[in-house]
């Protein structure tokens, strides 16, 4: 973002950057900075909150006065990411024949169609649509449980690619199913990571890649990386 | 992720641009994010994609097409002003706060090379200028 503000003043466009990392904002000096420390991915700091979003961009946009710089100046508040796993329910094990992933994947669905309906669009189709996800995870099942990742058929050949669909179908019908309050900036990550059967099966087929000597991209983007 | 991040080199601009922009109430205000969102049935973002798309104010059927892992995918889901403040920027325009909202809007992938050339030679003035043919004086960037 730094610097695509340098290139954009350049242009003849005042820039304002909603930081998330201080250092580099410090060290690419963009014009104008107003350094949010909040969760990545929230860069106005609190989803359904107009109110908050609102003097975010007031602050960001009171920089537009200063006569000279680059200015940086912090954002008040601090909004932690919050790592407790949200109150999700599961569908409960419906087809013991099938891989336990698979089983849950299906049950969500209904929820998943909801939340599609609702918003109007959907982030998952990278590689497969919500039909795709059940078979892949049938086949990252089957890695975990020792077949070669490299012929079992991984939809569209992307490791990458194929976690981002299942995680996002989870993480998509999750919106339908938690209690309380809208869940925080880590959140889902780990009710998907540490509560749900897709993402134990991700992680295994993950460690199952890995440890068969796989290139580091093939594996390690699958899932976060502290993961 | 932000530790990791924060050790990355930053690229140095020698003679840094500065804009005097018209006053906040008579400017035409555009989003440029790095959420690489797209319209559905536009180009997708490949992996590594060093460019952008072009955004249309009335779109809110948005795709998240960043394809790193490390951060909250799902908050785009739950409220697209969360990274995308274009309803915010609609109500900031009403009130006569800003004078405009941008007819088009910016999309970049977060995720890019670590030299960051092509963003910074190429693809961002490409956009830049574009955002300039809309009238466009001021950008509030939004990065994930």
């Amino acid at each position: 973002m730094s610097v695509l503000a340098h290139v954009f003043e350049a242009a003849g466009i005042a820039t304002v950057v909603l930081s998330n990392i201080r250092e580099m904002a410090v060290a690419a000096a963009p014009p104008r900075t107003l350094h949010c420390e909040f969760p990545l991915g929230r860069p106005l700091g609190k989803p359904s909150d107009p109110e908050f979003q609102h003097d975010v961009l007031e602050r960001g946009f009171a920089l537009l006065a200063a006569e000279s710089g680059p200015v940086l100046v912090d954002y008040p508040d601090v909004i932690e990411a919050d790592t407790d796993a949200v109150s999700c329910t599961l569908p409960p094990r419906f087809d013991p024949d099938l891989p336990a992933a698979v089983d849950e994947a299906q049950g969500l669905r209904k929820a998943y169609d909801r939340c599609v309906a609702r918003r109007g669009v959907t982030s998952v189709g990278r590689v497969v649509d919500a039909d795709g996800v059940s078979d892949a995870l049938r086949v990252l099942d089957a890695i975990a449980n020792g077949e070669d990742w490299k012929t079992a058929g991984i939809p569209g050949g992307n490791t990458t690619a194929i976690c981002h669909d299942i995680r996002t179908y989870y993480e998509e019908a999750s919106l339908e199913l938690v209690d309380g309050p809208l869940p925080g900036g880590r959140a889902l990550e780990d009710w998907f990571f540490d509560q749900t059967e897709a993402g134990a099966t991700v992680l295994a087929a993950r460690k199952a890649i890995q440890d068969s000597s796989a290139k580091f991209p093939v594996w390690f983007y699958m899932t976060p990386g502290q993961r | 992720m932000r530790m990791h991040s924060a050790t990355l080199p930053a690229p140095e601009f020698a003679n840094p641009a500065w804009v005097t922009p018209p006053d906040l109430a008579e400017a035409t205000v555009a989003i440029v994010t790095s959420a690489a969102l797209y319209a559905t049935g536009d180009e997708a973002f490949s992996a590594g994609d060093a460019g952008y798309r072009l955004i249309d104010r009335d779109r809110r059927d948005l795709v998240m097409g960043h394809w790193s892992p490390n951060f909250d995918r799902a908050a785009v889901a739950m409220d697209l002003n969360v990274v995308y403040p274009i309803d915010r920027l609609e109500e900031l325009a009403k009130r006569g706060v800003i004078g405009r909202v941008a007819p088009r809007h910016v999309s970049f992938a977060g995720n890019q090379p670590d030299d960051v050339a092509t963003i910074r030679l190429d693809t961002g003035p490409a956009a830049a200028a574009q955002l300039r043919s809309d009238g466009v004086d001021v950008a509030i960037l939004t990065p994930v």
